[in-house]
């Protein structure tokens, strides 16, 4: 039978639509909410949007599940009970200000080190270091320290600039892109995107990754490398392209510092520093006249091989002389490095062979004329269209800085830097490598009720930039930037709680965290960090860490350890500001900034977080904070903050529509109508940068002038290139005795071996600490491409794509061990056992295992019910990396960290896999004791049938 | 039973889904499930959405397997939603009429209000895409985002699937397979897009795009295997590194 089915094929779809930035993951895509009633219907991708243009991923299309969480905080709350039980009242906020107030305004009286403030994931930290430095505390940073600073420093100190925030792959133009370890989100859609462009133009794409999941299952290659060894494998690679010649010598010799000459006198104060002139401009040989001259001389013809005697009769070498020495060595030859990095030799070679066939005979030109920093003009824009991407693979390795430099290394050598193809720098980067940006927080520094002379963290270029103490001991509570971590750029938050426990260099008072779950699995070794959260002075009551003080939006785990909670919104119900003074937007071809406006108002007791520490600011009478009168400077907020806050004069939050008429880009006065500029502008901003000047930025005067008047850099002065980076110099040279800032001698030895100007490799020092046959296994996760780190198991939607994590293992690995699909397993490291179950398959290094991140959750948390897979089958891996490394001589114990950086090592870890008893199976291990909900979390339903009013309103 | 249209326009509206660079994200899932959870055939219910065994509606779902062993296997992202097949089993065996196929543009829908939940029709599908809603006592399925695709109170160019227009890869995309001249039947003739089990007779309007050839082998980027050496040791290099130099 057939009959009429009549459908209403133009519903209305929503009586309003807003514009704002996704905050599901990193990203910061642009979306467009449509409400009904004021109720979200949909969210979906705004086309116009430069991050995303228009799509959305799951975790950003789920967003109406999180902000509808029956996990959401509703009120502030002040601990009861014992730290860890759960046991809250709620509070007032007039109380929960009053008593933050009070912890915060002693401290600051007294010694304002005594407050550590580390936030976590979040995007305001402009906002949250300047705080820092006028509360006068050097104990700041965010999470970058256990994220990606071996990436952001590498890259930084390397070539001024970086993978995913400061850079991407010209992915309109290139023709091979060689990734490393990408985790799922970095960045989301722009990759995916890209990929997509990628693969149509039929591009290649060489996936390096120990797991072959998400990008590396598209890839045209999958090399599945023994996790830590990536830097090996490059290094090999440059040194097939240097025995073959396939180098760009002109870009070398224009861009990079490979000609600048380097003093050799070993046992010298300045051996391994560059020879500099009398305007202390580095050295060159020019083999026209036969003569040194200036780096900055542009008619100098520089050699990059010659050496030359200097004026004081000393020798002298350039830097690709010295490079060439080390990479063609055969210790760097593919059959070398093929037996630790898991690799076929030929693969190896044939990899570098198409890396130099497409830089060299498959360039492409733009015909665009630009000038350089010189002056001269170039009639075209000649690309070498080879790109590369890397991320946390490379970055959590004890090694990671270096496999970083390693990375940074082969692209300059093939002149695959800005140009067509190649990867490209995102405004406001390139910036000088590194910015003249130093941290402060030394005893000089630091004084009761003053603020900071300048940030908390900065890029050090010598040991005279660390903030150690007269003995050499360090300033900060995460020792970053002292001898333990000398350029620990993003601080170091995975130190904070075991080093405020052991009150080593100092006992800290409180506490105060943002949007960090360290009581899970932002932490490593969470039983210890959960005891040492709740240790005692021995013989009182009094924690060791007096004062936790947490703002979260979420019944994280993390809140249980709190005294104070501080309740947050979620990201549909705030102002926000994505800022060029933080993480900016920005793509290769334009810089942007963007908002966050509140869509929907919060419909409990709870304040954003920014508008809260601005408040608790005017309370303690932070200057910054306070006007003429001594009255709060910003009563109207964030938003209030976000406008009229100026950095320096003409300098502010957000870059469009400055001055007083909003006619200004970059530089310019106040605007008091900027944010509704912005809201009318779909909520962001964006210059688009002349076609003269969207390459070459390092050195395109057109450029470099624009950056200069935007603000980006303080001079419009080219960005030399760095092969060999001379701070590393400068560090090792004090190791060696030089200089009126040495390291104490037990550190001594550890700087000398890491502080390698040129690219070094080195074994994960846990990997080469363990016995590596009672733990062959290498264990790391992957993110997921529809979760956010703990965020995903409370959305309704996404746990119902992750609920429980499996241990992955290579199938012939596991065979081989008589594991098999489904069985459950021990998995020990040298710090502790957990019980996983797992699932085999081929694409995976037979030396690793891996799980997907973040999935596991401690039962009672996020309000989700009893008996739920992520408590009783998700498992962490962090139970199982300790945070510190095993005792050396003398008893100390490092971070279990890159040496150079402090990143978190957290892919370091090895394992043993055993299978479990058959009585052993069906549930995981450890557990912990189930959290208790804390007052006034909705209770969480039953039947979700979300969506249903809108079909019931549109048949009424 | 039900019969399907006896006259139809030709028109055949569908998705053609590329394998080749679909990275398994789960957006097009998701985002489907956020559109029609509030859309036509709303709401998408989620039994026990915060306890153990959370279990919800889903239109279109993502699976992520491996083919073949060791070297030779490959890890394989696949999309699965209705077909919107030109031969539909699951109306045919409807015995009330609610599953029916449109004339106009060959969409499979349920007609909520005839259907009794009997559930033949997902028996019938060979390829898993209907959603039985237990709550609602009703079959659910795909609908092509009948709401999204001819609305005008949407843009033109938001007249798509969700599913589609979420894409972060571009691995998705939406057009009418019965007119050889449209962008997707292009697509499909050039990149050999294929029936998903054409043996079973139903003549699925969903295309699926292969993975392209790979390059990852000798040759494919138009070089050798290695590269010559032209400099042994460093002093090779360095002798002649700077008459490379213009």
């Amino acid at each position: 039978m057939t009959r009429a089915h009549p459908i209403d094929l133009s519903p209305p779809v929503s009586d309003e639509i807003k514009y704002t930035t996704c905050y599901m993951c990193a990203c910061r895509c642009g979306i467009k909410v449509h409400l009904q009633d004021g109720a979200i219907r949909y969210i979906e991708g705004n086309r116009n949007h430069p991050v995303n243009r228009g799509v959305l991923c799951a975790k950003g299309s789920a967003g109406i599940m999180n902000h509808y969480s029956p996990a959401r905080l509703t009120q502030p709350l002040l601990r009861v009970g014992p730290r860890g039980s759960g046991e809250f009242k709620a509070i007032s906020w007039d109380e929960a200000l009053a008593t933050a107030a009070g912890w915060l305004g002693a401290i600051r009286k007294d010694d304002p080190r005594k407050l550590a403030f580390f936030t976590g994931r979040d995007q305001s930290q402009a906002l949250t270091g300047w705080w820092a430095s006028q509360f006068g505390t050097p104990n700041y940073a965010a999470h970058g320290g256990f994220c990606s600073v071996n990436m952001a420093a590498g890259g930084i100190y390397s070539i001024g600039g970086s993978f995913w925030e400061f850079g991407e792959p010209d992915w309109d133009r290139t023709k091979y892109l060689l990734m490393f370890g990408v985790a799922e989100d970095h960045d989301s859609n722009p990759i995916k995107i890209g990929l997509g462009k990628l693969k149509a133009r039929g591009a290649k794409f060489v996936s390096v990754n120990p797991i072959r999941t998400g990008y590396s299952a598209v890839a045209d290659e999958w090399i599945g490398i023994r996790p830590g060894t990536d830097g090996l494998f490059v290094l090999a690679l440059v040194h097939e392209i240097l025995r073959a010649g396939k180098v760009d010598a002109d870009f070398l010799a224009r861009y990079t510092n490979a000609p600048w000459l380097v003093i050799q006198a070993p046992g010298a104060a300045d051996d391994g520093l560059f020879a500099r002139g009398e305007d202390g401009a580095p050295l060159v040989w020019d083999r026209a006249k036969n003569a040194i001259a200036g780096s900055n001389d542009p008619d100098a013809q520089v050699s990059l091989s010659a050496e030359a005697t200097l004026s004081d009769g000393r020798r002298a070498v350039p830097v690709f002389h010295l490079l060439a020495q080390r990479y063609l060595d055969p210790r760097y030859a593919p059959d070398a490095v093929a037996a630790e990095t898991g690799l076929d030799a030929e693969t190896i070679k044939r990899i570098a062979a198409e890396l130099a066939h497409v830089a060299f005979s498959e360039t492409i030109t733009i015909e665009q004329p630009w000038t350089d920093w010189t002056g001269r003009r170039h009639e075209r824009m000649v690309g070498r269209p080879v790109a590369m991407h890397a991320m946390r693979g490379i970055s959590a390795h004890s090694n990671g800085f270096h496999s970083c430099r390693a990375i940074h290394l082969l692209q300059m050598l093939l002149g695959a830097i800005d140009c067509p193809g190649s990867f490209r720098y995102k405004p406001p980067f390139p910036r000088p490598a590194p910015p003249p940006l130093k941290p402060t927080g030394r005893p000089d520094q630091v004084q009761a009720g003053k603020p900071l002379p300048g940030p908390p963290l900065g890029f050090p270029t010598g040991p005279e930039d660390l903030l150690v103490d007269a003995q050499g001991n360090p300033c900060r509570i995460d020792k970053a930037f002292s001898w333990d971590a000398p350029m620990a750029a993003h601080g170091m938050m995975h130190m904070v709680i075991t080093n405020a426990w052991k009150g080593d260099p100092y006992p800290i008072d409180t506490l105060f965290m943002y949007m960090a779950n360290m009581g899970w699995n932002s932490a490593m070794n969470v039983p210890g960090t959960l005891s040492m959260l709740t240790d005692k002075k021995p013989g009182t009551d009094d924690y060791k860490i007096p004062h936790i003080i947490y703002s979260d939006a979420y019944f994280s785990e993390m809140v249980a350890y709190a005294d104070l909670v501080l309740p947050d919104t979620t990201y549909l119900e705030r102002w926000d500001c994505i800022s060029l003074l933080d993480r900016p937007i920005c793509d290769a071809d334009g810089a942007a900034d963007s908002i966050r406006q509140p869509v929907v108002k919060p419909d409990r007791d709870v304040r954003p977080f920014q508008d809260v520490l601005i408040d608790l600011g005017a309370r303690i009478g932070l200057p910054g904070l306070l006007n003429a009168e001594g009255k709060p400077k910003f009563p109207g907020g964030y938003p209030d903050y976000i406008v009229n806050h100026e950095r320096t004069p003409g300098i502010g939050s957000l870059a469009g529509w400055r001055g007083a008429d909003g006619s200004e880009k970059g530089r310019g006065a106040v605007n008091p109508d900027q944010l509704q500029r912005y809201i009318e502008n779909e909520c962001f901003w964006r210059h688009e940068l002349e076609p003269e000047q969207r390459f070459f930025k390092f050195a395109n005067r057109s450029y470099l002038d624009l950056a200069q008047r935007m603000g980006f850099i303080g001079k419009a002065e080219r960005v030399v290139l760095h092969l060999y980076c001379e701070p590393l110099q400068k560090f090792r040279q004090a190791a060696r005795g030089h200089g009126p800032i040495q390291p104490p001698d037990e550190h001594r030895a550890r700087i000398e071996a890491y502080f390698d100007p040129l690219p070094i490799w080195y074994r994960p020092f846990e990997q080469a600490a363990v016995d590596n046959e009672e733990f062959p296994f290498h264990a790391i996760t992957q993110r997921p491409m529809a979760m956010y780190h703990s965020w995903g198991s409370q959305n309704a939607w996404l746990r119902q794509i992750h609920g429980a994590n499996r241990l992955y293992m290579n199938r012939a690995a596991a065979t081989e061990q008589g594991i098999a699909d489904d069985d459950w397993v021990w998995l020990t490291s040298h710090q502790g056992r957990v019980k996983a179950q797992v699932r085999l398959m081929e694409g995976t290094n037979r030396h690793t295992v891996w799980t997907w991140n973040a999935i596991g959750k401690r039962a009672g948390a996020w309000n989700l019910g009893a008996g739920t897979a992520e408590s009783e089958k998700g498992f962490l891996l962090n139970h199982l990396i300790s945070e510190l490394l095993p005792e050396r001589e003398g008893g100390y114990r490092y971070a279990n960290a890159d040496p150079v950086t402090g990143q978190a090592a957290w892919y370091d870890l090895r394992v043993k896999v055993e299978k479990a008893d058959p009585v052993e199976a069906g549930e995981t291990a450890p557990r912990f004791e189930p959290l208790h909900t804390p007052p006034g979390l909705r209770e969480r339903p039953s039947l979700l049938q979300y969506g249903a009013r809108f079909r019931a309103e549109r048949d009424a | 039973m039900t019969s399907l249209p006896r006259h139809s326009t030709g028109k055949k509206l569908g998705l053609v889904i590329d394998l080749d660079t679909c990275v398994g994200c789960h957006a097009c899932a998701v985002n489907c499930k956020e559109w029609n959870t509030g859309g036509y055939m709303a709401p998408l219910t989620d039994e026990r959405p915060y306890d153990s065994d959370p279990m919800g509606v889903w239109f279109n779902r993502v699976h992520a397997f491996e083919a073949g062993e060791g070297a030779q296997s490959r890890t394989v992202h696949f999309p699965r939603s209705c077909l919107h097949c030109a031969e539909p089993a699951c109306v045919t065996v409807c015995p009330t009429g609610a599953s029916y196929k449109r004339p106009e543009d060959g969409i499979v829908l349920v007609d909520e209000s005839m259907c009794i939940g009997c559930k033949l029709c997902s028996w019938a599908c060979p390829y898993g895409a209907r959603e039985y809603d237990q709550r609602e006592g009703v079959m659910k399925k795909c609908t092509l985002c009948i709401d999204r695709i001819y609305n005008e109170n949407l843009e033109e160019i938001d007249r798509t699937p969700a599913c589609v227009s979420t894409c972060p890869a571009g691995a998705r995309h939406f057009g009418d397979l019965g007119d050889p001249e449209s962008d997707v039947s292009k697509l499909v003739a050039s990149r050999g897009g294929y029936d998903l089990m054409p043996e079973m007779g139903y003549k699925p309007v969903n295309k699926y795009l292969p993975p392209r050839p790979r390059k990852d082998v000798a040759g494919a980027v138009g070089c050798g295997t290695r590269m010559e050496p032209v400099a042994g040791e460093a002093k090779g290099l360095l002798g002649w590194i700077d008459r490379m130099l213009s």
